[in-house]
């Protein structure tokens, strides 16, 4: 691959230098690697929490998003011992533990499984923390950004088990990442052999390197975190790790000064990304736009409010509407210039309603910012910009 | 199908992957669990840790554990604050475990060059980490038999996922 491409590059050097090219209105030359408009500048929005290189997070621009798909260059990103470079070939996922046959894969040895894809919405459990303290960001994509969708390609996780013989006794497995800090997060069984899935592929290509290439673990709608990358280490046990990344973070911390440990799946959730935070609108016509997604299944109903929350109107659903994956809805709104206050609220399959800030503070506290699902509502200004209330 | 195979019994179905030895689980298995399973054999005290601590952890989290603003989280304080508005989560308030500090320690730590301390430094390190939070005395060793026996006050700090906890109201 890598000859063919140096080949394809000669190529192109050839026609761009050696022939002289002719008048044309016809425009660049091919690339063999694609790049958007030099015009379109969106990006991620960067936050490093160290000195270190590569630690911290990096945050998708949903405002400037279509569809339900973030490309592999926007997908946000959170590291915590930065971003190692791994040769596949060199990569091994070793397999031990309560198994009956300890075991090792490369990466040429997991690809030969039978594999699948699917879309799925991956978020961080820490995505919008501070706003349970009214600590809240100028734009959805500082406020909401840790989360996006991509199509999944890999292994079935419990088909490979199948290789190694799970031992009755087994209840978690601790998943590990060949990064400096080697993460490790333990797993219950029971996701390990529902939908867990050794991924290797998103959006159609191998893993990016920010992604965990080669390996990844990818659990459909449970915190990114626990979707350890450069996967290398699965060790089945008894018991969980108490890993500090599952007890000093990643546990939520209540009013009683009690924190919930292992909270795992995402809860239904909405925001809108257009208009939102930062933006300025004209009065007249606006498709209200946004995502909504859910660990818990399909996205049933998605509600907007353009009178502060006090009638509520469905919004239409972009089909089919994919479990596990974001969900694009759009509302149309004819602004009349005078100041009003716009949200969006999401139903699952589960019955389960999005909460207000309000109603979930008043169960949670402001201790702990994970798993915060709250509404968002966008003021929109007598001027036309829109700012968080 | 996979028993049939015989001789052959560790490889799977589709023919893919070699046996793990039990030397190389070894090399790569650092997990240690609460109950102090996992420990190596070793041993450290807080008064060993000291100098280990300022010549390798003292550049990120200060010279006692006071952590450098918005760079390095600190290792102390905030016993006694979780149920407060205002909580402080640090190894003494809130980590259940002692294990999960050694672990924590030997796995990441120093945050640019992990891995690089031996056994006996990183329980060394992790006393004296438990000293600074006044769990224990600088003297003690702590080894492989007694580390996960050090009392966390938050040990009994921790709930199952309690959701869906919040209802919301049409």
């Amino acid at each position: 691959m890598k000859n063919r491409r140096r080949f394809l590059a000669f190529g192109a050097g050839v026609l761009a230098g050696c022939k002289k090219a002719p008048d044309s209105e016809s425009g660049a030359h091919m690339r063999v690697y694609g790049e958007r408009a030099p015009g379109e500048t969106s990006a991620r929005w960067i936050l490093e929490l160290s000195a270190s290189p590569g630690t911290g997070s990096s945050r998708t621009p949903l405002a400037d998003l279509y569809g339900t798909i973030t490309p592999t260059s926007l997908h946000y990103e959170r590291h915590h011992s930065g971003v190692p470079a791994i040769e596949a070939s060199k990569h091994e996922l070793v397999i031990h533990g309560l198994v009956e046959k300890p075991l090792v894969l490369t990466m040429e040895d997991i690809r030969k499984f039978p594999s699948f894809s699917r879309t799925y919405f991956m978020e961080c459990g820490g995505n919008t923390m501070g706003e349970q303290r009214g600590n809240t960001q100028p734009d959805v994509q500082r406020s909401h950004g840790l989360l996006s969708g991509a199509e999944w390609t890999g292994v079935p996780l419990r088909e490979v088990l199948k290789a190694v013989g799970v031992k009755p006794e087994a209840k978690w497995m601790i998943a590990e990442g060949a990064d400096a800090g080697r993460m490790a997060r333990s797993i219950p069984i029971e996701k390990v052999m529902d939908d867990a899935l050794l991924a290797y592929g998103q959006n159609g290509e191998a893993l990016r390197p920010e992604q965990g290439y080669p390996l990844r673990l990818f659990l459909p709608g449970w915190e990114g975190n626990t979707c350890v990358k450069w996967l290398h280490r699965l060790q089945f046990a008894d018991a969980p790790a108490y890993s500090a990344k599952e007890t000093a973070y990643y546990t939520e911390l209540g009013k009683d000064g009690k924190a919930q440990i292992f909270t795992f799946v995402m809860e239904a959730r909405s925001v809108i990304t257009r208009p939102s935070g930062l933006q300025k609108i004209a009065p007249g016509f606006h498709e209200i736009t946004g995502l909504a997604w859910t660990g818990k299944g399909r996205i049933t109903q998605v509600e907007v409010s353009v009178d502060g929350g006090k009638t509520w109107a469905e919004a239409e659903l972009q089909q089919p509407v994919l479990p596990l994956a974001l969900v694009r809805f759009r509302y149309p709104w004819t602004w009349d210039g005078k100041e009003a206050v716009i949200q969006s609220r999401c139903t699952d399959e589960t019955g389960f309603l999005q909460p207000t800030h309000e109603e979930l503070v008043e169960v949670r506290g402001s201790n702990s910012g994970y798993h915060y699902n709250a509404i968002k509502p966008w003021r929109v200004g007598a001027d036309g910009m829109v700012t968080h209330v | 199908m996979c028993k049939l195979v015989g001789f052959l019994v560790a490889v799977s179905c589709f023919g893919q992957g070699r046996p793990a030895s039990a030397e190389l689980i070894q090399k790569l298995d650092i997990t240690v669990f609460a109950d102090g399973r996992g420990l190596p054999v070793g041993k450290g005290t807080a008064a060993a840790g000291r100098a280990i601590y300022k010549s390798k952890c003292a550049v990120c989290h200060n010279d006692n554990g006071e952590g450098r603003e918005k760079q390095y989280p600190a290792l102390i304080g905030g016993i006694g604050t979780l149920a407060t508005e205002r909580s402080v989560k640090r190894v003494g308030s809130f980590w259940p475990y002692a294990t999960t500090v050694f672990d924590y320690i030997r796995r990441s730590m120093p945050f640019d060059h992990p891995r690089t301390m031996g056994v006996d430094e990183v329980y060394a390190v992790t006393a004296f980490v438990l000293h600074l939070n006044g769990l224990v005395a600088e003297g003690m060793e702590l080894n492989e038999k007694n580390l996960a026996a050090v009392k966390m006050p938050n040990r009994d700090g921790f709930v199952p996922d309690q959701r869906p906890d919040v209802k919301a109201r049409r």
